[in-house]
């Protein structure tokens, strides 16, 4: 299906580990100070203030799992399955078992993962926020994610992703199944903060029902060995859905991501943007898949790319396909420099070249994150500056 | 404050400039008028110090100091200012942001002096939200680059066609906020702040008085004088015919 690449390819499963030392929740404090700064720079926050509920894993330990608003359910997928017959119903329902090595392996060796729902009509008052981390050499993390909003229902998460200072070599494997049911709504924002050497294999399948809406932005701003992801979004009638990412490959990253969304319900909606910056070696290709199968369905692709170096490649891949007669599909892809006349413009101002190009580029990335609450898109944005300048 | 002797210019090997000379002295404001291609941007940006504009000949005098080999960033330092005719959108940068660089801030966050500044403009607090020069109308863009200016506060003010395709409503208030850049407003012995203003039609002469006029040239100053008689001689028969009556006025001399 995606020319010259089989979703099988990358990390080698065998070369990792899955035992992992155990860590106690009673440690909890003490881990959160340890890594403190590596969870605030992925948007969790040990204190959990303005969070309506945390989820922390750190290698294959659940530490904290804790709920701060009625209506909203927060364990890991272990204990869900457990407490819930119902979950099978959703269990490798977005996501097929079989897709490729990595869904098997998680399917064989799971190590947790978070269990996130809004029961029906509840509204989170503020983002639930999750961090999957990894804090020992050369393990494998093999995380199943279930979200599900109720109909109804409003659910805004802010997940990261990341690994300690010390840890070179990681894999992190991630299933994630996401439900939105009708007049539900779920934002989704991932930040991910990997290491030179850290491989990374997310599946994610999304299911939007009627009226619902579901909003993905991806973040990742550090080098990573090799990132594959192709997040598939079922839209369901009237469901609107977005995707946006925005990243920054440096040193020999190698970098593939795109999004797949499947408008297969009358008059649904989906866009999907991305934002890539390529330097030193890096090597990223942008993909986005739009279909259009059902009446009245608009869809559209921006995808937008600035080399940094001659050493570098963006490889942009926009695909529509329409197979009913109304459908309206649209993309726009452009890969270039950054321009002179805008350099010029900011030393007219009095930077120096290198600072203007550096305000350029974090200008690039500074995309307004559509679809959040204010205070999140806020921190969000935030965030994502801190990142970009070091850059 | 800008002594420029016979100066060179290129761009992309190209010749714009020939032997040019031009002085502006602490206080003075010159406006600089002729045809299209003339070579009146080029000057601008070449006393800027953009890298596209190759000194191939000649210096550039300011404030006593040799700024011939300086980058642009050097010379912005030093107190040059300019305000384009024809910025380029930045995405992701706000106008406000814009404002705080030109005071040497590099924070993202607006704070109150800005507001009052942009209010002084005539822009609301959500104008300056926005990415800069995307969607401005013509007014809009050149309010924005004077209100950049005056946030930078330069001693030479440097203006590409700040009166061209604004209606009179923006033209007043253009007007008043140039005269206040140039110290137009205080008594000339008081005035510090040094312009140059490039006019097509010279209508920014009718909001600020200013103390000489220039004629450009195929890349040379042609003309130079008092500006009434200047732009009433180009308002009557041309440029050229104003450069032939200049000429044939100093050759008597």
């Amino acid at each position: 299906m995606r020319k010259g690449l089989s979703d099988d390819d990358g990390p080698d499963i065998g070369k990792y580990t899955l035992d992992a030392e155990k860590h106690d929740a009673k440690d909890l404090a003490e881990i959160e100070d340890k890594y403190k700064q590596a969870f605030l720079d992925v948007g969790y926050d040990p204190e959990g203030a303005e969070r309506s509920g945390s989820f922390l894993q750190v290698d294959h330990s659940v530490l904290c799992s804790k709920v701060m608003q009625e209506g909203v359910e927060i364990m890991s997928t272990t204990d869900a399955l457990g407490k819930y017959s119902w979950l099978s119903d959703y269990w490798w329902h977005a996501v097929a078992p079989g897709k490729d090595v990595y869904t098997q392996q998680v399917d064989r060796k799971q190590t947790h993962g978070y269990f996130l729902r809004t029961l029906p009509g509840v509204k989170t008052t503020y983002p639930l926020q999750s961090c999957l981390f990894t804090g020992q050499e050369g393990l494998s993390q093999n995380v199943h994610n279930i979200v599900i909003a109720e109909e109804g229902s409003e659910l805004h998460i802010i997940t990261g992703c990341s690994v300690a200072e010390k840890v070179q070599s990681a894999l992190h494997l991630g299933v994630s199944e996401f439900y939105v049911k009708k007049n539900a709504k779920i934002t989704f924002t991932m930040i991910h903060n990997w290491a030179p050497e850290v491989e990374v294999r997310p599946r994610s399948g999304i299911i939007v029902e009627e009226n619902g809406v579901f909003i993905g932005n991806y973040v990742s701003l550090n080098p990573v060995k090799d990132l594959q992801m192709y997040p598939v979004t079922y839209c369901g009638k009237n469901a609107r859905a977005t995707s946006q990412s925005i990243i920054y490959a440096s040193k020999d990253s190698k970098i593939d991501i795109g999004s797949k969304m499947v408008l297969q319900g009358e008059n649904s909606r989906a866009e999907v943007i991305s934002r890539t910056v390529a330097t030193d070696q890096a090597d990223v290709t942008a993909r986005g898949f739009l279909i259009g199968s059902a009446p009245n369905v608009k869809a559209h692709l921006e995808c937008t790319g600035l080399m940094l170096s001659d050493t570098a490649r963006i490889y942009s891949v926009p695909e529509l396909e329409a197979t009913v007669k109304d459908a309206e599909l649209s993309h726009e892809a452009a890969v270039g420099r950054i321009s002179e006349e805008e350099i010029a413009y900011l030393t007219a101002r009095g930077l120096s070249e290198e600072e203007a190009a550096g305000a350029i580029v974090r200008g690039f990335l500074n995309v307004d994150i559509k679809g959040l609450p204010a205070a999140l898109g806020a921190q969000v944005r935030q965030m994502i500056r801190m990142s970009a300048e070091v850059l | 404050m800008l002594e420029i002797k016979s100066l060179n210019l290129e761009v992309d090997g190209r010749p714009v400039l020939k032997d040019l000379n031009l002085t502006i002295k602490e206080g003075e404001s010159h406006v600089l008028l002729g045809p299209n291609g003339s070579g009146k941007t080029s000057l601008l940006l070449g006393i800027l110090g953009f890298p596209k504009y190759k000194v191939t000949g000649g210096s550039i005098i300011f404030k006593g100091k040799d700024i011939t080999d300086l980058s642009t960033a050097e010379r912005v330092k030093l107190g040059m200012g300019i305000a384009f005719q024809h910025p380029p959108v930045i995405r992701g940068i706000k106008l406000g942001e814009m404002v705080n660089l030109c005071k040497g801030d590099t924070s993202q966050q607006i704070n109150q002096q800005t507001r009052t500044l942009a209010k002084k403009l005539h822009f609301s607090d959500e104008f300056l939200e926005r990415d800069v020069n995307a969607g401005f109308s013509g007014g809009e863009i050149k309010r924005s680059e004077i209100m950049q200016l005056m946030a930078q506060d330069p001693d030479f003010v440097m203006l590409d066609e700040p009166d061209s395709g604004v209606d009179i409503e923006n033209m007043e208030l253009i007007g008043d906020m140039i005269g206040e850049l140039l110290h137009r407003r205080i008594r000339p012995s008081k005035r510090t702040a040094s312009g140059l203003i490039i006019t097509h039609l010279a209508t920014i002469t009718d909001y600020i008085e200013v103390d000489w006029a220039h004629v450009m040239l195929n890349g040379m100053i042609a003309c130079s004088g008092n500006p009434d008689r200047i732009i009433s001689e180009v308002m009557k028969g041309g440029y050229e015919k104003c450069v032939r009556d200049c000429q044939m006025t100093m050759d008597r001399i």
